[in-house]
């Protein structure tokens, strides 16, 4: 059984903040909130769409093998 | 789901979107600015040249000042692939193995040789570096240099370039627009002024636009 990851990119490296199948609803509940959580801590969620292109999501998508949780970026 | 604009863009509300025009008019005006400023310079040392050849050094000091104004910009453009102090090893490992799983593996060699991760975009090539991008427009004459980083500052070096990579792929033009411009001007002339690990990166970069 293939598990989905949700990473958040952090000081160390990067952390899996939840895993999920899909066909399992106790594991997609735990994913949901963990997704939600770090969007209310200010990260970004994004999904890699192949070469070159990602898109950000604002909800957890749960047929995507890996969503990856971004800090935001400025100016500097 | 249509693509997604950079939410950072709430943060710079005031600023137009980029896209190419304004990418042409940025580059043009800060050109003019730099003649702007290198001019009098010039002016004045020809004219003392002329009027008073005894004052001789002081035109060549006037000239020198003209020379500096564009090097002192291409310094502050080479500024943005400066890498930035690392963390611990295990999280810098930890944070690469994370990046070359969003990169090709010619752009993963090519950043462990530079430090640079090289992504092709709709404004032209860019180079990624831990606080900052480099743009190569098509031809490779021009490049903008752009101040970015994430604001964490104890991240590993490879997760930085990760979030920039990412927050560019999800919108190249709102990306560009959340930078701060650094640098406009030659490709020669930031070469000059980088780090001999960074050239590589750029080599590679220019190589790509002007195959475009």
């Amino acid at each position: 059984m293939v598990m989905s990851r949700l990473i958040r990119m952090d000081r160390t490296g990067h952390t899996t903040v939840a895993e999920w199948n899909a066909g399992d609803p106790d594991t997609v509940a735990e994913a949901v909130a963990a997704f939600e959580a770090e969007l209310e801590q200010g990260y970004y969620a994004v999904v890699s769409r192949g070469e070159g292109r990602a898109e950000q999501v604002r909800e957890l998508p749960l047929e995507e093998p890996l969503v990856i949780l971004r800090q935001p970026i400025v100016g500097g | 789901m249509g693509p997604v604009a950079l939410p950072e863009l709430s943060a710079v509300y005031w600023r137009p979107r980029l896209d190419v025009r304004s990418l042409v008019r940025a580059g043009r005006l800060w050109t003019l600015s730099t003649v702007a400023q290198v001019v009098p310079f010039v002016g004045f040392a020809i004219f003392l040249a002329v009027a008073a050849p005894v004052t001789l050094p002081v035109s060549l000091i006037a000239l020198v000042h003209a020379w500096m104004i564009p090097e002192l910009y291409a310094a502050r453009g080479a500024g943005v692939v400066r890498p930035r102090p690392g963390t611990v090893d295990a999280a810098e490992s930890r944070a690469l193995g994370m990046l070359a799983d969003l990169i090709d593996r010619r752009a993963y060699e090519l950043h462990q040789r530079s430090g640079l991760v090289l992504e092709r975009g709709a404004l032209g090539v860019w180079l990624i570096a831990q606080a900052g991008a480099v743009l190569i427009r098509p031809g490779g004459r021009r490049v903008h240099c752009y101040c970015v980083a994430v604001r964490e500052r104890d991240l590993p070096g490879p997760d930085r370039v990760a979030h920039l990579l990412l927050a560019l792929r999800c919108d190249e033009a709102g990306f560009a627009t959340v930078a701060n411009l650094a640098f406009s001007g030659a490709a020669w002339r930031l070469r000059r002024r980088l780090p001999k690990r960074a050239r590589v990166g750029l080599d590679a970069g220019l190589g790509l636009a002007r195959s475009r």
